[in-house]
């Protein structure tokens, strides 16, 4: 095992994956000069401009051109800078990549990963720290990743760029110096695996991305007060492992669904409602959602503070779905 | 032009090639008629967009192409598709959503896709094929490969957001990609003209330093001429060009579309300018005789009219088809019902 950051994890299996297939290429602006996170930082050294390629500022055509090349034998990584950045191309995501293989009857693949780093991350304001995966989920075509530790985003990465499927690969930028443990011979993830993070028996939370961190505070915390919370971090969300997650509420009978993304039409209605469709039976206590406000994030500390997921909401959140059970 | 320097120029014409494009032009032409005929009687389902009028696009430019070369067209990629050698009867199959369809009945017109033939598809979506043309390009560059792409457009597709970044990311990566603007003067029901600023597609694409030619979209001959000039310059790694072809759409956007916003005499003007009448008249100056002339065309129809009655005497695809093809991973079955 080693020692090193979410980024370097992303930037080694970048390195891995083109050193085992030639046909793997990355595009998008500034990559020659490392990314704008530093996440391809040496590559264009390593592997030359052609496979690293600096783009225009052409989010469209960046996504387009890769749709293209993905159809023609070759594995594009799609780097969009930002999610927010995303949405100039969604057409091209969203009517091309993710529509060809079908509507084409099955002749071809488009084998592309799109990195799109999610999230808030210290005063980006409302067009740098958005979490859309929900938009993502609804797209029947699209695989959805959002990594939330060092060695899944080693694992995972290389699991979707090896994809023949489209995937949506969001790596969250406040995860990038997050330091980890990661194998240091070959490790793959496999896409539609949860990882169960912490182990519990009376309360279920499903989280991904950047709040598995303080999913797993508040779950040693409750550990400590006697109650047994089990944090499923999905890793994939589509397609979600929906054997984990029901096997654990079989298990908790609670099931809290935590994400950084507005609440509203968020990825953990889908689940509250697939949980609650399916196990309604089982329940202890009626399902609940954790997400931010629906408001745009702000840039001051104060009001961007309003935006996110604390800790204490998440505790309280637990606390009160505890509450019931003790009571009987 | 004079008559005499009409013959002399006519003399000179590659006879049996252009009997080729003929009977190409007839083809596509046949097809369209018996797709809209078929639309009439319910077995088209969906939308159709004809290129009726304009042949000598698809004809001029995609029959310089040799199979391996890439394609992208349009909504209106009938002729492109028919012209890069696609099935007629696997593309009738599909626009009734019959088995056996180009793509099995998953796309239908704006669908067709034949990657067989290097057909990397049609496009719903209007300058969304731009993009995808110049990703296909950058690929071949990559791969080094001896192959070209060209990407088919209207003029419409000019005032799109894609046709700028995909123009510019040609030249900047200098793409073998060939860009042909089908200019018929109409966006869907609009006239071009009053929504575009400036002076026009050869314009702009001559400003992002492509290469530019106009040719006139109904000249067969002269369509084929630019396209060699272009494709072997391509070829020979020179670079993206651009090519307008102007052209006329005779009937309406799409084929229930009466088209009653443009003046009757102007589609009569147009109608006296049938790309495939003036190949004719090319050909007999050239010393073709009526009875061959007349023989290909009869041939055309008649192999198409039996290809539709093929296409209507087809089953229907699978329902589980619906399923398949979605994901590698996913069940796309999951909380449907």
């Amino acid at each position: 095992m080693a020692v090193i950051t979410y980024l370097e994890a992303g930037r080694r299996a970048v390195i891995e994956e083109m050193q085992r297939d030639p046909s793997v290429w990355a595009l998008g602006e500034d990559l020659g000069r490392g990314g704008v996170f530093g996440q391809y930082k040496g590559l264009q050294e390593m592997f030359g401009a052609d496979r690293i390629a600096d783009t225009p500022i052409s989010e469209a055509c960046i996504m387009g051109a890769s749709v293209g090349a993905a159809m023609t034998g070759t594995r594009p990584i799609v780097e969009m800078r930002f999610s927010d950045f995303a949405l100039c191309a969604v057409d091209e995501l969203v009517n091309q990549a993710a529509k060809a293989r079908f509507m084409f009857g099955g002749q071809m693949r488009v084998p592309l990963v799109v990195r799109e780093p999610v999230g808030m991350w210290r005063s980006s304001a409302a067009q740098h720290s958005q979490s859309l995966e929900s938009w993502y989920t609804h797209i029947p075509g699209l695989v959805v990743v959002a990594p939330a530790t060092p060695a899944d985003n080693l694992g995972l990465l290389k699991s979707a760029i090896r994809s023949d499927d489209p995937v949506v690969y969001m790596e969250h930028k406040n995860l990038w110096p997050l330091e980890g443990e990661v194998p240091e011979q070959e490790h793959l993830v496999p896409l539609g695996k949860a990882d169960v993070a912490h182990e519990g028996g009376d309360l279920t939370i499903v989280t991904w991305s950047g709040m598995r961190q303080a999913c797993l505070r508040v779950a040693e915390q409750m550990a400590s007060k006697g109650i047994g919370v089990e944090v499923i971090d999905l890793r994939t969300l589509w397609p979600w492992d929906r054997d984990a997650v029901f096997a654990s509420v079989e298990k908790t009978g609670r099931l809290l669904v935590v994400h950084e993304a507005v609440a509203v039409s968020g990825f953990g209605a889908e689940i509250a409602a697939s949980v609650a469709e399916a196990l309604h039976h089982r329940l202890k206590a009626p399902v609940r959602r954790l997400g931010a406000p629906r408001i745009p994030i702000a840039y001051a500390p104060p009001m961007e503070e309003q935006a996110r997921v604390s800790d204490d909401s998440i505790a309280a959140a637990v606390g009160g779905m505890m509450e019931p059970a003790k009571a009987m | 032009m004079q008559d005499s320097e009409a013959e002399a120029r006519h003399h000179n014409l590659d006879r049996e090639k252009f009997l080729d494009r003929l009977a190409l032009m007839h083809r596509i032409r046949a097809f369209e008629e018996e797709a809209i005929a078929a639309q009439k009687d319910g077995l088209v389902l969906g939308a159709i967009h004809p290129s009726i009028g304009q042949e000598a696009v698809a004809a001029g430019v995609c029959a310089n192409l040799e199979t391996n070369d890439l394609l992208l067209s349009t909504h209106r990629g009938h002729g492109h598709t028919l012209a890069k050698c696609a099935d007629p009867l696997a593309m009738m199959r599909e626009l009734f959503g019959r088995a056996g369809g180009t793509c099995g009945g998953k796309g239908g017109s704006m669908h067709i896709a034949d990657f067989g033939v290097g057909m990397l598809g049609a496009n719903g979506v209007v300058g969304a094929n731009i993009p995808i043309a110049a990703g296909a390009a950058h690929a071949q560059k990559l791969q080094g490969s001896r192959q070209i792409t060209v990407c088919i457009f209207g003029d419409g597709a000019i005032n799109r957001g894609p046709f700028l970044e995909g123009l510019n990311w040609a030249r900047v990566f200098d793409l073998p990609v060939l860009f042909v603007c089908e200019d018929n003067g109409f966006s869907a029901t609009t006239r071009t003209r009053d929504m575009t600023a400036g002076a026009g597609a050869a314009a702009r694409a001559a400003s992002l330093g492509l290469e530019v030619d106009e040719v006139d979209g109904n000249d067969v001959i002269a369509v084929d001429a630019a396209a060699r000039v272009a494709i072997d310059a391509i070829r020979a790694g020179q670079g993206p060009r651009f090519l307008t072809c102007h052209t006329y759409r005779m009937t309406g956007h799409t084929a229930v579309d009466p088209a009653s916003y443009r003046p009757a005499a102007e589609v009569e003007e147009w109608r006296g300018n049938c790309p495939i009448a003036r190949l004719e008249v090319a050909l007999r100056l050239a010393g073709e005789s009526d009875a061959r002339l007349a023989a290909i065309h009869t041939q055309e129809i008649t192999e198409m009219a039996r290809i539709a009655v093929t296409a209507r005497d087809t089953g229907w695809p699978d329902a589980a088809g619906a399923f398949s093809d979605v994901q590698d991973i996913g069940d796309p079955r999951e909380r449907a019902f």
